[in-house]
Parts: C-alpha cells; structure tokens; sequence
C-alpha cells in the first residue's frame, strides 16, 4: 500500500534523499562557501576574544602608565635596555661606588660595584627610588665587605599594539571594545529581532485595518531623524550605554517588521496556514507554529547584516561622543581618538580599524553566505 | 518531405546530476528517434526523465546536470555543441513549448514584441515585417481577434490563449519538430482538447513532426502515432499506439494503463440523517480601496449554491478552474466569510468566527490539493499529524499524541517510523498521505477534500482513490469532493454538482449525471474528459 517507489522521482529531481533538514541542507551549502566559513572562524575568534581577551590580557584596559604615553607598536619590552642602563648609571653615579659592570637580563637588573671602604647595604635604596626598578637587594657580599652585587627588578612591559594618548595599554582597549561592540550589537540586534518579528508578524497576519494602522506606526518612526532621536535619549537618561542600544535596537526593528510582514502575507496565503485554520488552531498557535518558523531564514539573514549595521552605528555614535563612557571604550571611540592622532601616532587609527573592518567583513560575509545557503532559488 | 525520414535520433543518451548526495542518474541510456511528421509521445510518472532528455538535447540542463552520448538533427550532433551553432538550430528547426504558460511569457511585453523579436533575431526581419509574421502566426493559432491581442500583455491573455501564444512563438521559424512538454498539463480539460485540437491541425497544415511529453495517457491514445514508455530514466517499452494499448507487454504500461480509476459509489439511502446543510451559500470577494476608501470592485465567487450532504455520502463538485468548487468548500467550512445558512447537525454554524468555530473544527476536516504547499516545511510529520490534538485534545500528553500519530500513519499506509521527518523528504502521494493523517487523526465525520488527486500521478492517485474508499468505509466518513478530474469524481462521487463561474449548472446522482448529462457545459466537459479522439477530429473554431 505504501508508495516508497515514488521516491525516485525525488531522487532524480536532485533533492535530498534522507534524514536532512532544511538547516543540514542549509548548513552543508554553508560548508562550500569558503568566504563564510572563514568568516564563522573569525567571529567566533571575535567572540572568544571578546568574552575571555580582557581577563587574560597582561594590561588592564583602565590602566595608565604615565611613562609610556603614545609607545608606537612594537614587540620589544618598555624600557628598552638601552634605556636600562644609562638609567641605572645615572641612579648609581650617586652612589660614589666603583661600578665595575651592569647587566640586564630579562626582568631583573645586575649590578656589581665596588668600594674603598666597606660598603653600606642601603646603596640599594638609591636604586629603588627610580621608577623602573623596583625590590632592589644585595646578592652577594664579599669577605671584606668592599665589593657588592645587587639585583634590582625592572618592571618591563609590552604593548605589542602600542599605548593611546593617556598612556593605557592599545590591546587590552581593543579587547574591551570587542566586547563592548559584540554585545552591543547582539542587545540591539535582539531587541530589533523580538520587537520586530512580533510586530510584522502580527500585522501581516491579522491584515486589513489593523495591518494598516501598525505600517503607519512604522512609517512615522521610519521618519524620525536616528541622529536626533539618539541625542534626545542621551539628554533624557544621560550616556548609559546599554539604555542607548536598548533604544537603538527599538528603532531598528523597522526594516525588520517590514521584512517579516512581507513574508508573512506570502505564507498567510499558503495551503499549510489554511490547513491550521480548518485544523481550528488559533492566531496565536499558527503565528507561533507556522508563521514564525518559516520567516527565520530571511530573519536570520537580516539579523547578520543588522549586527554590522548596528556596531557601525555605535561607532558613529561614540564617534560624536554619544556612545559609551570612559574608561569604557569601544571600536569607534578608539578610532575616533585614532584619527585624532593620525600623525604623531598612526598605529592608533590602524589597529583598531583593522579589528573593525574584519569584524565587519566576517558579519557581512557570513550574511551573504547564509541567505545563499537557506534560499539556493535566487542562484 | 519525405515522410518517413528519419530527422531526430537520440542514441544513448545518459543525463547525470551531481548532488550533495552524489550522482543521481535521470536518464540511463535511452534511444529514441523521430520520423518527419510523425507525432511521437513520451509517457512517464513524474521523475522518470522523460523532460530531462528533452532539457538535455536541447543544451536546456541544470547547471549540475550533465549529459553524455548523442543526439542528432538531420546527421548534425547536438550534444556539446557550441552554443552559437546550437541556437541555429533550437529555436528555429527545433523548437521547445513548456507546460507552465503562465511564467513562460514575460509579464513586462506586449504579445507583439515577444513574437516579433525572435522573428528578428533568427529571421532577420524588418520590424513591420516581423508583427505581420506575428499577426499572422496569431491568426494560425486562431486567437480572436488577433489584431488586438498584438497589443496585450501576458496577463490580459486567459491560460490557453497563453499557450496558443507560446505555440505561435514555437512556429514563427517553420520548425521540423515540435517538443512539447505537457502542454496541457495546467488546463482545464476543454481548453486542453482545443490546444491538442490545434496542435494536431497545425501538424497536418505545417507537417512538422511532434514530440509529446506527457503522463496523461487519454492524451496519447488520442493524439499520437507511436509511443515510448519511460520509467527511472529508461525506456520500458516503445511501440505504436495500437500495440501500446491495446497489447501492451511490460508490466509497467500494464500498470499504468490499469491506473484509470474505476468503480463507483452507490448513493445512500434518502432516509439517511442529514449531517451538513448548506442553503444559498455565496461569497463575495471584494479588492481594491484603501486605508480610507470602501472597496472598489467585487467578484461574486460562489452564488446561491444549495447542498445537502448525508452521512455516508460523497458529494462530488465538478467544473473548471475558476468556477469556485474550492471557494465553496472554504465557505462551507467557514474558512472565508460568506452569506447564506449552513448547518451542521442541526446546529447553524453560518458566520460563526473562529473561537465559535473551533468545537465543529473537530468533525469538519479539509485536505487541501497541493500535497507541497498544505504542510508546514518546519514541522516533523509527528507534529503536522497531531498538531490538531493539541487544539481539540489540550489533555494528551506528548506520548498519547505520538501514539495517535503512529496509528494515524498505519491507518494511511506509510511507516510510523517517518513521523520524524520532514515534509520535503517525501513524494507527493506520500504528502497527500499524511494531509490524510492529519485530517483522519481527528476522526471528523465529513471531510472536505480539494483537488486532493489533482497534483499527483495517475497510479499514486488510484491508491490515494483506494486510500478514501477505505477510510470512508471504516468510519462512516462524509466527503464533500471538489475536482476538475470527471474520471475520479465518477469513481469516488455518489452525487455529483457541476458548477460555472459561481453557480450550478447542473447536479443528481453521479450515475444519472454522467449517463445522461442535461446541460451543454456538463457535456463538453464530458467529450473532453472521456472522448478526446472525437474531439480532436472536429473543425478548430477560434476560441479558448
């Protein structure tokens, strides 16, 4: 009785033959697409920096080294040796002891000196009251007490991406300003994804007038100028930036309400609807079973393009000194401070662009991937 | 000409589709040929090849599609040739018409500039040149008033008068052979006589040759001189009509000319009680007007339509598209506001909004006709099926609804064990199948069914036939039955309405109405559905 054997047309028709999903499906296209799967690396690098760069980085984002303002990039450690040395001679001249030799080596200072009296173990403190060194000691005496050899700590740092204008490590603010734009872009973009798909769904599904009043609702918000809604919020409720994207996200919903009342209507039409509506469930069963599912794929498309979208927005925002607070930072912040200092300090603008525009690149990308992957009609 | 030489041989041929799950062999080695004006039909189920040799020969492939062995024209080998030399030849000696005529005319031109810029292009016409040829291929193809149509667009243009277009588009170059790809498929059946009448009047006026690809074999007896029978991409059996029909020997043709649905219903007796009443049903679409406006225009879809239906009983609503059988059966179900009293057992259920409607959703069940469309693509079957319990059974727990989905798979004949799936994995009769389930599950006592056989093939459709038979013996079930197919409604009706744009024309007992049909419309509907040869050998009149 059963017809198995009209399974073949299905299988010469070039559809999946088993046990695969619309999302397998979707997922195994994905998997060809070089561009997106590279991009999914990149993010999902983005988002473990992002969560775990700033509790493993050596500086702390807030932190101000008031000695190494505006250090161009580089892989050495701060201070140089040869900063080292003259340094330590200038500490010890002081000292009227013989310095027989300095060395570095790594972290810690090697000093041998001698006298023609018996010298005196405080000489170290004259080392401890420079700035660079640190826990100055005695090693080793010798039996006449005429000659030392002190070990001193220098404090040696790194900023493999240089330090801003306050003297604060460039790395760990890039970290932080991952975090800051992903989870800023994730707040709005959720808020946009719940408010809209609500909003459009309801509306195409209901239809008529109550359509009509809610796209009308849509279309006075699309006329409001972003820029003076976003100065207004901030003169209202002050810079709290997680209020800010709340607000953002609640004004970019509206491409996303418009997106899910379209499909919305295409689907309201469906046999499959219908076949709910005989079936006597109700609005809220079939918005919720049949309407919603089958907007996701495009809701997901859009939503990869609106992270981008939204983080670029908070750079603009943060860019005229609306978005987030000091010492807290972001990706447009620091290029807003970078292009400030373009000139004096070019790896200010070019690290955090970089890190920006591949973020934005792999959204992008994976965006274009995913709508190709979940609807292969428009190849 | 000479007639019996031979212009089009397919040796060979294999077309190959590389999937993600490997390559899917279409077509496994098929040779065909055809001979000058001879008409030559290709009859298959769905999925059997029988248009992906077509696409093959024709450089028409799938971009994963790939085809190998040979196709010749006249000695010229098509396959793998250049695009350039192949267009000299496709479009002019062999040209192609499809069974879609309502996407294969671009909606943004006139009728005129779609005939014409081929004419163009391939004939190097002037362009007053041209819309004369055009105007005349119009006149061939006996569209009325043909002068005028130049100046329509696509969608001023009824479906068959579409197809007519599309023929004359396939005969501006004087072709040697015609491949036609179930032309008719998305007609009503007398607009499709006409077509096939036209085609076979152009044939003898023209002599070009003719190759038919289609499932519906009433077309072939008709309408074709020898016959290929194709089945999982190769030929089981080839022959002339004659022989095919009459001495077939594969099991394969045996079975699928044995696919006619047969038998019939006997009415229930009058004493019966009365489950549904439907008294001067009408529906009224209106469209236009805006946010501040009343409606600008109105459609009257279903006027004045009175029926009764009796426990036990299967109503059969017969007519064209367009004649609002399924609107009708919306109405009745209350799926579409409508005017006019309908009662269920007693209870008047007429305009009754939804959460009124909800207690009787339970006994009045619909199956609507695409198998494709009518369940939900991110749904399991398991959910699809029980997704009902959930509204009229709130009290089931998961696993009392999965067992009732497990029955409900056995008692349409699929495996419990797809209930896991998704829709897409399964064949369109196994889709109608589990539409059946979900409706069954719920254990209705009348059930409205929508074209439910109209999308599928002529055997999965004997068994979807077979499939309600038994349904409706096991538990009593009501069918309100709508169709355009005559063949079914006689094997599965026990009473019959035929309606025209909205209303009755005529309605009794299946076997008085089919006997005896009163009203012109009924029969021709009748000639065309059952007496195609006949119809074909009238005069063409110009009309579609």
């Amino acid at each position: 009785m059963t017809d198995i054997a009209t399974n073949t047309p299905e299988v010469a028709a070039g559809a999946p033959v088993k046990g695969r999903s619309l999302w397998a499906t979707a997922m195994m296209r994905l998997r060809r697409n070089k561009a997106a799967m590279a991009s999914l690396v990149i993010l999902v690098v983005y988002i473990l920096a992002g969560l775990f760069g700033p509790m493993i980085s050596p500086h702390h984002y807030a932190t101000v080294y008031p000695d190494y303002v505006r250090v161009p990039a580089s892989l050495e450690a701060y201070p140089r040796e040869d900063e080292i040395v003259p340094q330590a001679e200038n500490v010890l001249a002081r000292t009227r002891l013989d310095i027989n030799s300095i060395e570095v080596d790594g972290n810690t200072l090697r000093v041998e000196a001698s006298s023609e009296r018996e010298i005196d173990p405080r000489v170290t403190r004259y080392l401890d009251r420079s700035d660079i060194f640190s826990n100055a000691r005695i090693t080793e005496t010798s039996a006449d007490g005429r000659s030392v050899v002190m070990e001193a700590d220098v404090e040696r740092l790194r900023f493999i991406f240089g330090t801003d204008g306050n003297g604060r490590d460039l790395l760990a603010r890039i970290l932080i300003s991952i975090r800051i734009s992903l989870m800023i872009g994730a707040l709005a973009t959720g808020v946009a994804l719940i408010i809209g798909v609500a909003w459009g769904a309801t509306a195409g599904f209901l239809g008529g007038r109550v359509d009509n009043v809610m796209m009308r609702v849509v279309d006075i918000l699309y006329a409001l100028p972003f820029t003076f809604f976003a100065i207004l919020l901030v003169v209202f409720f002050g810079r709290n930036v997680v209020l800010m994207f709340i607000a953002v996200g609640a004004v970019e919903w509206l491409d996303m309400a418009r997106i899910v009342r379209g499909q919305t209507i295409s689907l309201r039409r469906r046999e499959f609807v219908q076949a709910a509506e005989a079936l006597g469930v109700s609005s809220g069963g079939i918005l919720r079973r049949h309407i919603i599912p089958n907007t996701l794929g495009p809701v997901i498309i859009y939503m990869t393009l609106l992270i981008p979208k939204v983080i670029l927005l908070e750079s603009f925002l943060s860019f005229l000194g609306l978005g987030v607070q000091e010492p807290l930072t972001s990706l447009g912040v620091l290029i807003s401070e970078g292009a400030r200092n373009m000139r004096s300090a070019p790896y200010m603008l070019l690290y955090p662009s970089i890190a920006l525009t591949l973020l934005l690149f792999a959204l992008n990308f994976l965006g274009d991937g995913l709508r190709d992957a979940l609807d292969p009609k428009d190849r | 000409m000479n007639s019996g030489e031979r212009i089009f041989d397919i040796r060979n041929i294999r077309v190959t589709f590389d999937t993600p799950d490997g390559p899917v062999k279409a077509v496994r080695g098929v040779d065909m040929h055809v001979n000058a004006g001879e008409t030559v039909a290709v009859v298959g189920e769905s999925g059997s090849g029988k248009s992906q040799i077509m696409m093959a020969t024709m450089g028409l492939l799938a971009s994963n599609g790939r085809a190998e062995g040979s196709v010749t024209y006249r000695g010229q080998e098509l396959i793998g040739l250049p695009r350039e030399r192949l267009n000299r030849i496709r479009g002019a000696k062999i040209t192609m018409i499809f069974q879609e005529p309502m996407t294969s005319l671009d909606p943004l031109y006139t009728i005129e500039r779609q005939i014409s810029e081929p004419i163009m292009v391939h004939g190097g016409l002037s362009a007053s040149a041209a819309r004369k040829k055009a105007l005349e291929l119009l006149k061939l193809v006996h569209i009325p008033d043909p002068e005028r149509r130049l100046k329509s667009y696509p969608h001023e243009l009824s479906g068959g008068q579409r197809q007519r277009v599309m023929i004359a588009m396939a005969l501006a170059n004087d072709p040697d052979l015609l491949i036609a790809d179930e032309p008719t498929t998305a007609l009503d059946v007398t607009i499709q006589a006409e077509i096939l009448r036209l085609l076979a009047e152009l044939q003898k006026k023209l002599g070009m040759a003719i190759l038919f690809i289609t499932h519906d074999l009433r077309i072939v007896e008709a309408f074709a001189s020898r016959v290929y029978v194709m089945q999982k991409g190769e030929v089981v059996e080839e022959g002339t009509t004659d022989d095919i029909f009459h001495r077939p020997t594969k099991a394969y043709t045996k079975m699928l000319l044995a696919a006619e649905p047969e038998g019939s219903k006997s009415p229930v007796s009058a004493g019966t009680p009365i489950l549904l009443d439907a008294n001067k049903v009408s529906v009224t679409f209106s469209s236009g007007g805006g946010f501040f406006s009343r409606s600008a225009f109105e459609l009257k879809a279903v006027q004045d339509v009175t029926l009764t239906l009796r426990a036990g009983q299967t109503i059969g609503i017969v007519g064209e598209s367009g004649s609002g059988k399924s609107t009708l059966g919306r109405a009745i179900l209350q799926l579409l506001p409508s005017e006019g009293r309908v009662v269920y057992q007693g209870v008047p259920i007429q305009g009754l909004d939804r959460a009124g409607m909800r207690p009787y959703r339970r006994n009045l069940q619909m199956v609507f006709q695409d198998p494709y469309g009518s369940l939900s693509p991110r749904m399991t079957v398991g959910e699809i099926i029980t997704e009902g319990l959930l509204v009229h059974e709130p009290t089931l727990s998961a696993r009392e609804r999965e067992e009732a989905a497990i029955k409900a798979l056995e008692e349409v004949g699929l495996d419990p064990i797809m209930r896991n799936r998704f829709p897409h994995e399964f064949s369109g009769g196994q889709r109608q199948r589990i539409a059946i389930a979900r409706a069954v599950v719920l254990k209705p006592t009348v059930i409205v069914l929508d074209e439910p056989t109209s999308a599928l093939d002529r055997s999965v459709q004997k068994q979807i036939i077979n499939l309600l038979r038994r349904l409706q013996e096991s538990y009593g079930l009501s069918y309100i039955f709508i169709s355009h197919d005559l063949a079914v409604v006689k094997a599965l009706a026990d009473y019959t309405i035929v309606m025209k744009t909205g209303r009755v024309v005529e309605q009794g007992p299946t076997e008085e109405v089919f006997r005896d049909p009163k009203s012109d419309y009924t029969r021709a509907l009748m000639r065309a559905a059952f007496n195609l040869k006949e119809v074909l050998k009238r005069p063409t009149e110009a009309h579609a």
